[in-house]
């Protein structure tokens, strides 16, 4: 039985986001970043908005919104305001502006839940060659810098006395969750991409026991709560970015639990 | 008794050298000014100063992990440096074997790594995720994973930070056999003044600038150190001195294996005694 090829495309554009964003988001969770993908993804309302605004397309709008934001976040860091404070200011003030500014654009009747929560049954086959581009950026940015990114996550000290620039390291971070904002915005919306990142990463967590297992293990969740959440919104007619966020999170709880009896049954072995 | 060591030519190329080292930040007044000084082979270098007083950024310069606002910084061709840094900050969120941490920026067998930990106390840690492990049992693997492209010089920022004095000595002793094993020299930053002191050839005491230096003794009478850490100190240091008496008082020759080759084989640059600066106490 051959599925409709719209439900083909959603599939493969929810493995293409569950591909990118579990390695992706193991760095996000290891240096604590959980913020800063929020920040990032909302802005990409802001990005819309503009986009439609002055006729764009929206791919560009959301990438420039959000680099722009991860930019500026990255240059306000350490200079005296708390992280989480200036975070929230920026995340906040991004959707809010993104979604006061859309209402101004003239003569377009936007749907904006398809970009704040996803849309991921009108996904083109243009848009699948997008956010195929953008996941294999990622992954080559991953990829080619694994080493460097993760010696100045442990160690930002130890990373440059090897040599290493941490503040390159923080820049490729950067782009790259810049391009996952992108890659998932038609998949889970931009108020769940960062979801995306940090339940998976924090699922592998529970089972890993080395870096480089953890950032498959992440993206083997994410791809399977793709799976899952695709099937449940065909199943029940759910809306399908929450849907796969929920099945994400219920890998959570259900591996949290796991871990507990796991525990009971073998009290001498170290699980983490 | 600087006056002991006999200068030897031939060998003393200084293994890093700083000439009127400034680091500033913009619009600040500087971390460090005119900081001039060398480090030689085999030598145990340490460098106290209370805090804030610009210790991790000299190292950072002599490595050149950050550029100097003025005067220069030269390192031999091909030095090898082995860093142990400050702190570790893991938490679990990271997966880390101390294997795979130890093979973070170089390719080490399994026998390697093995021989590494065992050399450093820990042979048994190799599998163990290091977020589990004590102050002491971290201590000890970054000195492992320092040590593995066999160092020149081993360079530690506060490595005893959160140890307890048994721990602190321990670690210390431990460094000590290593430089006696394998002649590396090493440079640490410390405020830890008793078992710093025991451990050192030379001491340098710093304040945005250099106070004063010399071997222990030396320095522990000068009036700039004694400026710098103030009366409460007094007792510490007298307790030292015994210390010292009795474990270093024939030139390193307790019974570790020391090789006393080269404990006079390298010259020291404070043969006059400390070399003294403006009052340190008072510097801002």
């Amino acid at each position: 039985m051959m599925p409709d090829p719209f439900i083909l495309r959603a599939v493969i554009a929810g493995l293409l986001v569950a591909l990118a964003a579990g390695p992706l988001g193991c760095f996000v969770v290891w240096r604590r970043m959980a913020y800063f993908g929020d920040a990032t993804s909302h802005a990409a309302i802001l990005g819309v908005a503009l986009a439609l605004a002055f006729d764009l397309s929206i791919l560009a709008g959301t990438l420039v919104t959000a680099l722009g934001m991860a930019l500026i976040l990255a240059g306000l860091a350490g200079r005296g305001w708390a992280m989480d404070t200036l975070l929230g200011v920026l995340a906040h003030s991004a959707l809010a502006l993104g979604l006061v500014a859309v209402s101004f654009v003239p003569g377009v009747r936007v749907d904006l839940s398809l970009y704040l929560f996803g849309d991921i049954l009108t996904v083109t086959a243009a848009d699948l060659w997008v956010m195929a581009g953008g996941t294999g950026v990622i992954l080559a940015l991953l990829t080619w810098r694994w080493q460097a990114l993760l010696t100045s996550s442990i160690s930002e000290d130890l990373a440059q006395s090897m040599g290493l620039d941490p503040a390159r390291e923080r820049l490729v971070l950067t782009l790259a969750l810049s391009v996952i904002v992108v890659v998932g915005l038609k998949v889970v919306g931009a108020l769940l991409i960062a979801a995306m990142l940090i339940i998976p990463a924090a699922t592998a967590r529970i089972y890993a026991r080395s870096p480089e297992g953890m950032a498959w293990l992440a993206g083997i969740v994410a791809a399977l709560a793709v799976l899952g959440g695709v099937f449940g919104s065909l199943t029940w007619d759910s809306p399908t970015g929450p849907s796969i966020v929920s099945a994400v999170a219920a890998f959570f709880a259900g591996s949290l639990a796991g871990r507990a009896v796991l525990r009971r049954v073998m009290p001498s072995e170290p699980v983490r | 008794m600087p006056g002991l060591h006999r200068k030897r030519p031939g060998m003393n190329a200084p293994l890093i050298q700083a000439r009127g080292l400034s680091v500033g930040y913009d619009h600040a007044p500087p971390v460090l000014r005119d900081v001039t000084l060398a480090l030689r082979a085999g030598e145990i270098v340490t460098i106290i100063g209370p805090n804030g007083s610009g210790k991790s950024t000299l190292v950072r310069a002599l490595l050149g992990m950050i550029r100097p606002s003025a005067g220069q910084v030269t390192r031999k061709p091909g030095l090898r440096v082995g860093y142990v840094p400050q702190k570790l900050h893991l938490d679990g969120n990271l997966p880390l074997p101390v294997s795979r941490f130890l093979r973070l920026n170089q390719r080490l067998s399994d026998r390697q790594v093995q021989h590494l930990l065992t050399r450093t106390g820990v042979p048994a840690l190799a599998r163990h995720d290091l977020a589990t492990l004590s102050g002491g049992q971290v201590q000890r693997v970054l000195l492992a994973r320092a040590l593995a492209n066999a160092p020149d010089l081993l360079v530690l920022d506060e490595p005893t930070q959160g140890l307890d004095q048994p721990g602190t000595a321990a670690f210390y002793r431990l460094i000590e056999a290593v430089r006696a094993e394998t002649g590396c020299a090493v440079l640490s930053v410390s405020h830890d003044l008793h078992v710093v002191m025991s451990a050192s050839d030379r001491v340098i005491c710093l304040n945005g600038h250099i106070c004063c230096e010399g071997t222990p003794s030396v320095v522990s009478n000068a009036p700039e150190y004694r400026a710098l850490f103030g009366l409460g100190t007094g007792g510490a240091l007298a307790l030292y001195q015994h210390h010292h008496d009795h474990d270093h008082g024939h030139d390193h020759g307790h019974d570790r294996g020391h090789d006393h080759g080269h404990d006079h084989g390298h010259a020291h640059a404070h043969d006059q005694g400390p070399k003294a600066a403006e009052g340190c106490a008072h510097d801002a």
